[in-house]
């Protein structure tokens, strides 16, 4: 377990080896060329594009029915901890719906003092907060719970994304409708083809979700919600409920089909958990992962993402050698609960085979678990809520794959 | 709730100890609401727009239906894609799979699986058939309900689902669900 050995230190961080490695694999380039200048490039525009050069994407499932499918972030194309709206998971239950945000209320209703009816420009009237909160679809990593896990860190993690959303807290909204002694869950219904509804515990509601409008600095895109959805910091993506237009506050769960069908957790004994809430501390390395190649033995910075739906990330480790030995991920900035966070750490690659993995810590002291602890637990039957620790093998000649 | 309450404990507390404050500032600590935006709906905008049913039959409407009513509404907007003895298809299959759950194949259902019987008709309400949502009349959803617990062996199929009688059906799996233990596994202290 301990690698804070003379001969461990010297391999992840030896600085004078990784450089003079790195300077012996060095090949000679072509000398950098001056720019052609005499060109005007492109006038302004309005709405602004990305570099033709770019192409990262999501993917896009083979079904006879997009309209009840998802499509995944390239997290491993991503920098920082904010994932871009035009790249932001997508899971839909019916499509997405094209709504008229001059047309679209907000309901809240049941067990309420007074119930209330609220229009678009009403809510932003009210006091609005902005949040970085990731959303992660129960449903990631589910192709980690079998053999053939997934190729990429799209392909097996890419249910997962993170962005600033802006809103009126929930709690607001509530004291404004006087929710009743008795109410201790809510209703919320979406205004999809298909009315997609979850039961969320006035608790939750009431501490820190928010009816959001906003995202990365602009109006929701239609794939997240357009106008109006909860944001419900940390849980299953499937109760961040999108096109929001509906809140009946009652006294018990309404065991709607995406809480007892879906997203429940069978186990080896035959029962099911439900309302498995939390999405638990996870990590994920994005360099090297699967589908890269590294050019040259050297110096690299592996990095990756961690995040937790309990808190905040304490720590990230990283072996090279399939969970033989950790070594302390730096943490970059800003680290805030119930987001991503980003880690680095220097390591410099000998040109052999060499097994990656990572895992996190968050502040409630929960330590991301190995695949076979989880799997010990949970069995192969279980679907949802996999974090399991992810493996990536570097072969020799620079590959790199799932394992 | 019990933080509501503890505000407004909080609340009342600076209400004894500042009024000369709240005198100074207009009585800004109003009770709520506190902002007075949105509006009441009518009665009837609330009874368009709730159609949630929860386990115990709240907001099931009137109308009825038995398995032998369903047999042909299924036929013609289910089988296509759930098969014609809800066996699946390009979609779940919604019969069969009891007794499977503790294999490692196990078939989820309807039948085997979902543990409330209102379930089947809410979700049928609003979300089925996958192309045209919501076009099935009342009377049809509860009778497609029916048939689709006929089809499972779980009622017969004369049976009449209604608000009343589809609330009591004893689904196989009822008790199947247990709450969340987690975290139960990778729980380590911090170091």
């Amino acid at each position: 377990m301990s690698d804070d050995s003379a001969m461990g230190r010297r391999r992840w961080l030896g600085l004078t080896a990784a450089l003079g490695a790195g300077l012996a694999g060095c090949k000679h380039e072509a000398p950098v060329a001056e720019a052609e200048l005499s060109q005007l490039g492109k006038p302004v525009s309005a709405y602004g594009e990305r570099s033709a050069f770019e192409t990262a994407r999501r993917t896009l499932p083979e079904t006879p029915t997009p309209e009840v499918a998802s499509s995944r972030t390239p997290l491993a194309d991503s920098c920082g901890i904010l994932t871009p709206s035009s790249l932001h998971f997508e899971r839909h239950h019916a499509g997405v719906p094209k709504i008229d945000p001059a047309g679209h209320r907000l309901m809240i209703h049941g067990l309420v003092d007074r119930p209330l009816i609220f229009s678009l420009d009403e809510l932003k009237r009210l006091p609005s907060v902005s949040r970085i909160y990731f959303l992660e679809c129960a449903g990631n990593s589910g192709s980690e719970w079998g053999q053939k896990t997934g190729g990429t860190a799209q392909q097996s993690h890419g249910l997962a994304s993170c962005s600033e959303w802006t809103g009126v807290p929930l709690a607001l909204l509530l004291a404004e409708a006087g929710v009743q002694k008795g109410a201790k869950w809510l209703i919320a219904e979406g205004a999809d083809a298909c009315k997609m509804q979850r039961s969320l515990p006035v608790d939750k509601a009431m501490k820190d979700t928010l009816v959001a409008w906003g995202q990365n600095g602009e109006a929701l895109r239609p794939e997240q919600g357009y106008p109006l959805r909860l944001v419900v910091p940390g849980w299953e993506g499937n109760i961040n409920v999108k096109w929001l237009r509906r809140l009946k506050a009652v006294p018990e769960p309404y065991m709607v089909r995406d809480e007892t069908s879906h997203y429940t957790d069978l186990m080896p004994d035959g029962t099911a958990r439900i309302f498995t809430f939390d999405m638990e501390a996870k990590s994920l390395i994005t360099f090297p992962s699967g589908g890269q190649k590294l050019k040259s033995q050297g110096l690299y910075q592996i990095t990756g993402l961690a995040w937790s739906g309990r808190g905040r990330i304490e720590r990230v480790e990283v072996s090279a050698d399939g969970g033989g030995t950790w070594r302390e991920s730096k943490l970059q900035e800003p680290r805030l609960p119930m987001a991503f966070t980003r880690f680095d750490v220097g390591w410099n690659w000998d040109g052999k085979d060499a097994v990656l993995q990572s895992r996190c810590t968050d502040d409630t002291g929960y330590v991301q678990p190995a695949k076979d602890v989880l799997v010990g637990v949970r069995g192969l039957n279980s679907q949802y809520h996999c974090n399991a620790i992810k493996s990536w093998k570097v072969t020799m000649d620079g590959s790199v794959t799932n394992v | 709730m019990f933080r509501r309450q503890k505000r407004a404990r909080r609340l009342g507390l600076l209400v004894l100890v500042a009024p000369l404050g709240l005198l100074a500032t207009g009585g800004l600590w109003a009770q709520s609401p506190k902002y007075g935006l949105g509006r009441a709906p009518s009665p009837e905008e609330i009874r368009q727009w709730d159609s949630s049913v929860a386990p115990d039959g709240a907001g099931l409407p009137e109308g009825s239906g038995t398995a032998a009513q369903g047999r042909e509404v299924y036929a013609n907007r289910c089988s296509k894609c759930h098969g014609a003895k809800g066996e699946g298809g390009d979609s779940v299959a919604l019969a069969g799979g009891q007794g499977t759950l503790k294999s490692s194949k196990p078939l989820r259902t309807v039948g085997s699986y979902w543990p409330h019987a209102t379930t089947i008709w809410d979700y049928l309400n609003r979300a089925m058939p996958f192309k045209n949502p919501g076009m099935l009349s009342r009377d049809q959803v509860y009778a497609v309900t029916a048939y689709v617990l006929f089809l499972n062996g779980i009622v017969a199929e004369n049976a009449v689902m209604d608000a009343k009688s589809l609330p009591k059906v004893q689904m196989p799996n009822r008790n199947g669900f247990v709450a969340d233990p987690r975290p139960d596994a990778g729980k380590r202290t911090m170091r």
